[in-house]
């Protein structure tokens, strides 16, 4: 089986999650674009670890996605204090970088 | 081998109409669930690559945990639940779909060029590379200390949250 069709699968996730990450304007919405990107790059790991008879891919997989599930913790934390402070879970009324 | 392709196919379709779905859908618990079903084409994906512990581990962690994360913080920041046009995306929507578009023309040009003489060729000694004995060998053995590293940035991570969550 051709190692491309992984490949390019995996390219067609990432892509739709950098467009949602981009035109998202709702933050739990970035957040999942995140994890769509995350998932893209694990499908890559994992098709080279089977087509090149390393395990060392697998592993790899493994720590991406424990560091995706720490992000989601933190990013929907963060999520939560924004929607606290302005009302909102609008990403684009996040404008004052100084309090 | 050709009942692979025939999966393939299927799965791909899905998970790539289901990722078009997260991105473009006007109802956020309805991207939630588009994102489901993306998870666990991805956990087929793994199965079809001889992945078994990976597979398990992505329904486990994924679909078990950060979906109900975000269905939790879908509630939490009272979404509205119903179809809302316009207000889930910015105005942004014609230039990043130019962007990815091109990214993913880029990329898939590149891939073909590269990758294009590479195959897949599934053998027995594939299905115990992928058992939990052989990955979890290889995490205690050479991969011991990136493992305690993740360990702590978990820790870290939980200490974080709770850190910004609290309410004071």
């Amino acid at each position: 089986m051709p190692i491309n069709y992984f490949l390019i699968l995996s390219a067609f996730l990432f892509c739709a999650g950098a467009y949602g990450v981009v035109a998202r304007r709702n933050s739990v919405l970035v957040l999942m674009s995140v994890e769509l990107m995350l998932n893209a790059v694990n499908i890559n790991l994992v098709a080279f670890s089977t087509g090149l008879h390393d395990v060392a891919g697998q592993v790899f997989a493994l720590f991406v996605i424990t560091i995706a599930a720490a992000e989601v913790g933190i990013g929907l934390a963060i999520v939560l204090l924004i929607f606290r402070n302005l009302r909102s879970p609008d990403l684009d009324r996040v404008e004052q970088l100084k309090g | 081998m050709w009942a692979q392709q025939v999966a393939f196919w299927i799965i791909a379709v899905a998970m790539g109409l289901s990722a078009i779905g997260v991105v473009r859908s006007r109802n956020v618990v309805h991207a939630a669930l588009f994102l489901v079903v993306v998870l666990a084409g991805s956990a087929a994906i793994y199965i079809l690559l001889l992945a078994e512990f990976v597979a398990w581990v992505q329904v486990l962690v994924y679909i078990g945990a950060i979906v109900v994360l975000f269905l939790f913080g879908i509630m939490l920041t009272r979404a509205p639940m119903r179809d809302d046009a316009g207000k889930l995306d910015n105005d942004q929507r014609l230039a990043s779909g130019v962007v990815s578009l091109f990214l993913f023309g880029v990329l898939t040009v590149f891939l073909i060029d590269a990758f294009s003489d590479q195959k897949i060729r599934f053998t027995d000694s594939l299905v115990a590379q992928g058992s939990a004995r052989a990955v979890g060998s290889d995490i205690f053995h050479q991969y011991v200390i990136p493992f305690e590293v993740v360990s702590m940035l978990l820790l870290a991570a939980l200490v974080g949250a709770v850190v910004l969550a609290r309410r004071d």
